[in-house]
């Protein structure tokens, strides 16, 4: 690793910047951890939900009757039983919890049900009698926009957000020009945990439910609203959660489950199949991409001008959001005096989409890097040196007008992908895998590279913040920290990380995390690769504050606020249980000094501001932090049949400081392997609006066969504004793996593929030379 | 329907079981051994497997009728009594192999047959026997680590 550290206050064991293993690690292995699937209580029953089999029909009638005379049925409910708001949304409270008149995507909830056994509930559900009129679907995102297309929702235009970007002269001209159209297909988070959690009902009228999800506080927001309950009467836990990648940021079964719990006062559980959680959960925005890219001979780039349509699907979730990610990063991390674009989101009546890994930068970097390989070609360059010719650099300005701060080093991750010795010759497995598909006639090897960009934190003038409490305290003499947040753990190791921060600014190696729940203030969400910055900048800052009030009881100390002692410079060290100065003299012990009074401090932390951006020329500072992963790809296709094997991967990321360098290597294998994916494997596919593959049989996942070994890179580059220097990590890898492992094939094969993921036949029957 | 069986060695009995329920719902609802996952119930995922008379199978696609009389293991058999952590277990924490976790108990089930019958696997061994459990988080690297450590006998 390469490394340029700031400094820290301690040297405890498992602090900020060691591997220790996970605390829940045990509980995973053994099999003891509780997923929101695992729970259960006395009495319980199951929730099971009825789902819309049209993209787009009204309503006529909803008779109940049948399933609820059933056995073992204790209630049956309808939009008309929603006691609160009937509709809830991240961005726009579009989405209706349970249909009302009209269904606008395959899937979309009409009725839920409660009953003793799964199966019991099953054939409720088939015994509930809907009447539809179907209507004519708008199922692709062009024609969404065309003025004379019908609305997807009565009254409201389908266009979801426009988001304009114009930076520099509107007259564009180059001395080499190219252009291109894009495609991505929908993907999918396939989290493996599926939907689920558990309700019970309290004796106050309210209810606790126990679920997996990315952000406790904007759920129960949600789901007091439409249970036109107060929200403290709405108690959130956070269950186990088995992966989110998104796809747990807008609501699923929570509001439904409570509704039930709260009907037939007993408790409900909740589990999607995985066939419902195709339809349970939105998706990544399908996109079509339109780029022209202006340069002079030397390779400079002139201008970009682009055009981005991105589904949004029945309803509104993140799209708005995900429309600004795709303008403000969507001409990659260049260096581009004249830009203009535009990017849309639209309504349709294809399945919802909004947050995934990545969250439109994905998109974007298909298209731009596709483009950039493009360029490369029309001007005889080499793709990495025209790359590093136009990479983004501290103080450039982004297409928004905002100043790049802080280490930007796009060049550096190229080279050192690119310097990597090449992929060893012959492979584990030839394309097609194990079968003697191919007999190694016809396979041909082939480089691509990659670099992506992607902000990190909310943006755009959302207010952003983090809270954390922290106790300090004597158990059984020994002092420990408590470290209470509403943080999801998703799987990426949040838990590890807020310990390792304790220990490090508390000296104390004894930590324990509490289970986040809503009795903590809100953490924000754990998605857009903040949740490491933000709940462990406000971990960070509740020690100080403990720390603070701690040192302020040694003996002499006034204690008072402008007691030095206590402050970020007093010289003080706390380690190993003792406070030390500067020369490592033993002041006291952090035992002594705490006695019998343990020292509590809640803060709400907040990253620097956002500001929104101008909605006529897209100028703004609108990002708090930029992050960046390169990506170079080496795969063997069989030209002839198409088939592909991805046979080494080599990529670097900048992640300003590895908190802890086990859990973010894993988070570049992870990401990197999603974005694999959708070069690849992974596509909802659609038809009509309806889904055709809600399975594991059908939209395939990689697995380990697919996955080949992985080179990671990882460079500590201190960004000055963040907590230790940290950069967030988890989204980058994802961007820049599809469009590296597309360029190989195309190295490998000449074929065009604009579109993602690749499937043999765009290879072997290629409908236009490159 | 009931169903007698002998799950970790120890013979229980659930009532009451409709036909339709697979060895799986029996394990997690009736038993409340909640280890064995339900990532997919199609047979896809392995994050069920178990061992029914000594043989790995996905619990998701055996109904509850089959294991009548049979002999089922778990993931909740392989750490000791005492709560040590058996040899894969270890690894697979050491190595980093667990994110989420919801894949991992299958794993630890299928890695623990896999070095049963072939205790050092070549690294395209592992991958083909491995290649019917599905992994989101990890990308596999660290998981094929956690076979490389188990395999050298839990020494990283």
């Amino acid at each position: 690793m390469s490394t340029v550290h700031v400094g820290l206050p301690a040297s405890v064991a498992d602090g900020v910047g060691a591997s220790p293993q996970r605390p829940d690690g045990r509980l995973k292995v053994s099999g003891q951890f509780a997923f929101s699937s695992d729970l259960w209580a006395q009495h319980m029953l199951w929730g099971a939900t009825l789902r819309s089999p049209h993209p787009r029909a009204r309503i006529t009638a909803i008779d109940t009757g049948r399933a609820e005379a059933m056995a073992g049925v204790h209630a049956v409910l309808t939009q008309r039983d929603v006691p609160g708001a009937k509709t809830y949304g991240l961005e726009h409270a579009d989405q209706p919890v349970l249909a009302d008149g009209e269904v606008r995507y395959q899937g979309e909830p009409v009725a839920v049900v409660a009953a003793d056994h799964p199966e019991t509930a099953r054939r409720a559900l088939a015994a509930i009698r809907v009447d539809y009129e179907v209507l004519d679907p708008v199922v692709d995102a062009s024609d969404a926009l065309r003025p004379d297309a019908p609305w997807v929702h009565q009254g409201r235009d389908n266009v979801l957000r426009h988001v304009p970007i114009r930076k520099g002269e509107p007259d564009l001209r180059a001395e080499v020009v190219v252009t291109g159209v894009y495609e991505v297909g929908m993907q999918d988070q396939a989290f493996l945990g599926p939907e689920s959690g558990l309700a019970l009902p309290a004796d106050d009228g309210g209810v606790d439910l126990h679920v997996a999800t990315q952000w406790l506080h904007v759920d129960q927001q949600q789901v007091a609203a439409a249970l036109g309950l107060p929200r403290e009467l709405v108690r959130l836990t956070l269950a186990g959660v088995g992966g989110a990648f998104g796809g747990r940021e807008d609501l699923s079964m929570q509001i439904h489950a409570c509704l039930l719990a709260l009907r037939t006062r007993r408790p409900v559980k909740m589990v999607y199949g995985r066939e419902e959680s195709f339809f349970g959960h939105v998706h990544r925005h399908p996109a079509r991409m339109w780029y022209e890219h202006g340069a002079d001979r030397d390779g400079r780039l002139v201008y970009v001008k682009a055009r981005i349509e991105l589904d949004g699907g029945a309803y509104a979730s993140s799209s708005g959001a995900v429309a600004a990610n795709a303008a403000t990063l969507g001409i990659g991390p260049y260096d581009v005096p004249n830009v203009v674009m535009d990017s849309y989101v639209v309504y349709s009546n294809n399945p919802p989409c909004g947050a995934m890994r990545g969250f439109g930068a994905v998109q974007a970097c298909f298209g731009y890097e596709s483009q950039m390989d493009k360029l490369a070609a029309a001007l005889g360059v080499d793709p990495v040196e025209l790359r590093i010719r136009n990479a983004l650099g501290t103080g450039d300005r982004m297409p928004t007008g905002q100043v790049v701060e802080g280490p930007a080093p796009v060049a550096e991750l190229l080279r050192r992908v690119a310097d990597r010795p090449p992929a060893p010759a012959g492979s584990e497995f030839p394309p097609g895998g194990t079968a003697n598909t191919t007999r190694g006639d016809g396979v041909v090897r082939g480089v691509g590279y990659g670099i992506g960009i992607k902000n990190v934190c909310f943006s755009e003038g959302f207010d952003d913040y983090a809270t954390a409490r922290i106790r300090l305290e004597l158990v059984g003499g020994v002092p420990a920290v408590l470290v209470h947040t509403a943080a999801a753990e998703v799987g990426q190791g949040l838990v590890t990380i807020q310990a390792q921060i304790a220990r490090t600014e508390l000296g104390v190696e004894r930590v324990t995390i509490a289970p986040a729940d809503v009795a903590v203030g809100s953490a924000g969400s754990s998605s857009a690769s903040r949740q490491t910055y933000m709940t462990g900048g406000a971990v960070r800052a509740a020690c100080q504050a403990v720390r603070r009030r701690l040192l302020a009881r040694l003996p002499g100390s006034s204690g008072g606020p402008d007691n030095p002692v206590g402050g970020p410079d007093d010289g003080l060290v706390l380690d190993g249980g003792l406070v030390l100065d500067r020369d490592r003299t033993v002041l006291a012990s952090v035992a002594d000094l705490l006695g019998d009074e343990p020292i509590e401090e809640t803060v709400e932390w907040r990253h620097r501001p956002t500001h929104p951006l101008d909605p006529v020329t897209g100028q703004g500072d609108a990002h708090v932090q930029y992050a960046f992963a390169a990506h170079r790809a080496t795969v063997d296709v069989d030209v002839e049949l198409g088939l592909v094997r991805v046979v080494e991967i080599v990529t670097a990321q900048d992640v300003g400081r590895a908190m802890n360098p086990r859990a973010v290597v894993g988070q570049i294998h992870g990401g990197t392997a999603q974005g694999l994916g959708l070069a690849l494997l992974e596509e909802i596919q659609l038809d009509g609006g309806r889904v055709r593959n809600p399975s594991f049989t059908d939209y395939l996942l990689p697995t380990i066969m697919d996955m080949p070994p992985m080179h990671v890179d990882v460079l500590e580059l201190a960004d000055p504004q963040s907590p230790y220097g940290l950069r967030g990590v988890g989204e980058p890898p994802t961007i820049s793996s599809t469009p590296a492992v597309v360029a190989a094939i195309r190295a490998a094969t000449g074929a065009a593929l604009p579109r993602v993921p690749v499937r043999p036949e765009h290879i072997a029957l290629p409908q236009e030379p490159r | 329907m009931r169903l007698t069986t002998t799950v970790n060695g120890i013979t229980r009995t659930a009532d009451d079981v409709w036909e339709g329920e697979s060895l799986l719902y029996v394990l997690r609802e009736r038993f409340g051994l909640t280890g064995s996952k339900n990532a997919c119930e199609q047979g896809e995922c392995g994050s069920c497997a178990v061992w029914l008379d000594g043989v790995t199978v996905c619990a998701c696609l055996v109904s509850a009728g089959q294991a009548e009389g049979r002999q089922v293991a778990t993931v909740e058999s392989l750490a000791g009594d005492d709560g040590e952590l058996g040899r894969v277990q270890a690894a697979f924490v050491r190595a980093g192999a667990v994110q989420c976790g919801f894949c991992t108990p299958g794993l630890v089930v299928c890695v623990q047959d896999l070095l049963g019958r072939c205790p050092r696997p070549d690294t395209a061994r592992v991958r083909e026997e491995l290649a019917g459990n599905l992994c989101r988080c990890t990308g596999y690297e660290n998981i094929l680590e956690a076979v490389r450590i188990a395999a050298d006998g839990g020494d990283a």
